[in-house]
């Protein structure tokens, strides 16, 4: 039992280790030529715009919900004219960051899971590597860049379209016109509160770029293999981005005490 | 002898070696977890001749391909390119290497996500300053002379076997490499098209004098490319000589696979 334990133990450390390493080796290769510009928008159009109708519905229907919700909770205090700054406040400082994050990891982390390991098991990775070409730069480097770059503005789609969910709800319930709506959305908030919660997202591009890329490029037993990494590549990196948000959060309210409760 | 008088003699004969070698293995071992792949093998190429390495499957004849071009770092022992330790390489100057070779993998490995023609295009686009109508015309070329010049634009996946290996093979020649790395050309290849694969490489190596460092189980396509053979067994070297050598050996493994149903 004590045996199992260890093993289990040690296993998970040498992974986060490993890992730990492969996101370094990602960062510093970054600022080294080539820089596969080519590969990279390839991947931009791959991982980014063809994530923005997941992003855009998704971003309604939670807009829908979460007016309901607050309509459900102000009304009881005669504030429903809050509504529409409190939705847009919610989402843009956190709901719409942390959505699109882990919407983002299921779509892109699995692909890139499996996209790799299947290359990993079938020699293309190798093959690669023998046609002169840096395989890590290639296929890790590019989709790092491009999930860093893509995320933001990705959480940007996503909380406009969850406003626009919201204005829709509100419409139907209250009859408010779009003009109040965003105007009362817009007028809390500010700069500071769009800013450093969209940037995390690219701390959560990058954790999502290079965990399902680690995970696809360590993969091993063939098609089973190939499925485990695309499996683990969402677990891991969602389970990366809801512990990473909380460190991200804290440092935030040091960096822009305005921002803190 | 003076240590300096040795020290001058060895690169001397180092600058030798390199101008007639292309590839030298010397005392290389390679271990996967528990499992010796590679046990003390050493063997050398001279440019422009060919060296069929010989063996039954898991006896080490991928792995050493694998190492001549770096995709496997050897625990012991060095892999020399033109008189360079593979091993102690930069990544630029590996890159550069990689670049005078060309590799035929067993399973051909194509990028599945591009056309066939975009595959055998790859190295073109990465490593030359053709224009884009040069590198169309050259990997349609390529193509041709591997029997698929009609398959340019179709994708991977809906190609067989034998024709999947036969654009791997396109894609290892498209820059005209001074050393071929071909593992098993003729596995998954009907007889007919064997003999064409391998008039073609024989082709490079008497017009081209290309380099051909050919792992095969097929006896008839070893006397048509070889100039030497290597037989593995357990990861050591079990028989090295030409293939009058290998007709006369007494060794058992030697004759089995001479005299093998494939033995041409």
């Amino acid at each position: 039992m004590l045996d199992a334990t260890g093993r289990t133990i040690l296993a998970i450390s040498g992974g986060a280790g490993e890992l730990s390493l492969f996101g370094l080796r990602a960062m510093r290769d970054a600022f080294r030529p080539p820089f596969e510009f080519g590969e990279i928008l390839r991947q931009l159009h791959e991982l980014g715009l063809r994530s923005a109708p997941l992003i855009a519905v998704s971003g309604v229907a939670v807009g829908v919900v979460l007016s309901m919700h607050t309509r459900a909770s102000l009304e009881r205090f005669g504030a429903e004219s809050m509504i529409p700054a409190g939705l847009a406040m919610v989402l843009v400082r956190e709901t719409g960051p942390l959505t699109a994050a882990l919407l983002l990891s299921g779509r892109i982390g699995a692909g890139i899971g499996a996209e790799l390991g299947a290359m990993r098991v079938t020699e293309q990775i190798d093959a690669l590597e023998a046609s002169a070409v840096d395989a890590f730069k290639y296929l890790v480097v590019t989709r790092a860049l491009a999930c860093v770059i893509a995320l933001p503005i990705l959480t940007t789609v996503m909380n406009f379209c969850g406003m626009l969910g919201g204005f829709l709800a509100e419409h139907a319930a209250s009859g408010m016109s779009l003009r109040l709506y965003f105007d009362r959305s817009f007028s809390v908030i500010d700069v500071a509160d769009y800013v450093p919660a969209t940037m995390k997202t690219m701390v959560f591009g990058f954790i999502i770029a290079v965990t399902s890329s680690y995970l696809g490029f360590t993969t091993t037993s063939g098609t089973e293999g190939v499925g485990r990494a695309s499996t683990r590549s969402v677990v891991v990196s969602s389970i990366l981005i809801i512990v990473s948000n909380v460190i991200l959060v804290r440092l935030i309210f040091f960096l822009f005490p305005g921002l803190s409760p | 002898m003076s240590v300096v008088a040795g020290r001058a003699l060895e690169q001397e004969s180092a600058v030798v070696a390199a101008a007639t070698l292309a590839v030298q293995l010397d005392r290389v071992s390679k271990s996967f977890d528990d499992k010796r792949v590679l046990d003390q093998v050493s063997l050398s190429v001279e440019k422009g001749t060919g060296l069929v390495i010989l063996g039954r499957s898991g006896t080490g004849k991928s792995v050493t391909l694998r190492t001549i071009i770096g995709l496997v770092r050897p625990d012991s022992g060095r892999v020399l390119v033109e008189g360079e330790d593979v091993c102690a390489m930069t990544r630029q100057r590996l890159n550069e290497v990689r670049r005078r070779m060309g590799f035929l993998f067993q399973t051909a490995a194509l990028f599945d996500s591009i056309t066939v023609g975009e595959n055998v295009a790859f190295p073109l686009r990465r490593h030359t300053n053709l224009k884009e109508r040069e590198i169309r015309e050259r990997a349609r070329e390529k193509l041709e002379q591997v029997g698929l010049g009609q398959e340019y634009n179709k994708m991977p996946a809906s190609l067989s076997g034998g024709m999947r290996k036969r654009a791997g093979l396109a894609r290892a020649m498209a820059l005209d490499p001074p050393v071929l790395l071909v593992d098993e050309p003729s596995a998954g290849l009907d007889p007919l098209t064997t003999d064409e694969i391998d008039d073609l490489l024989a082709g490079l190596k008497d017009q081209r004098h290309t380099t051909l460092i050919v792992v095969t189980h097929n006896m008839a396509s070893a006397r048509k490319l070889a100039d030497r053979l290597v037989l593995l067994h357990d990861g050591r070297v079990e028989a090295e000589g030409t293939l009058a050598d290998f007709e006369r050996s007494d060794s058992p493994l030697v004759r089995a696979f001479m005299t093998s149903d494939n033995a041409g």
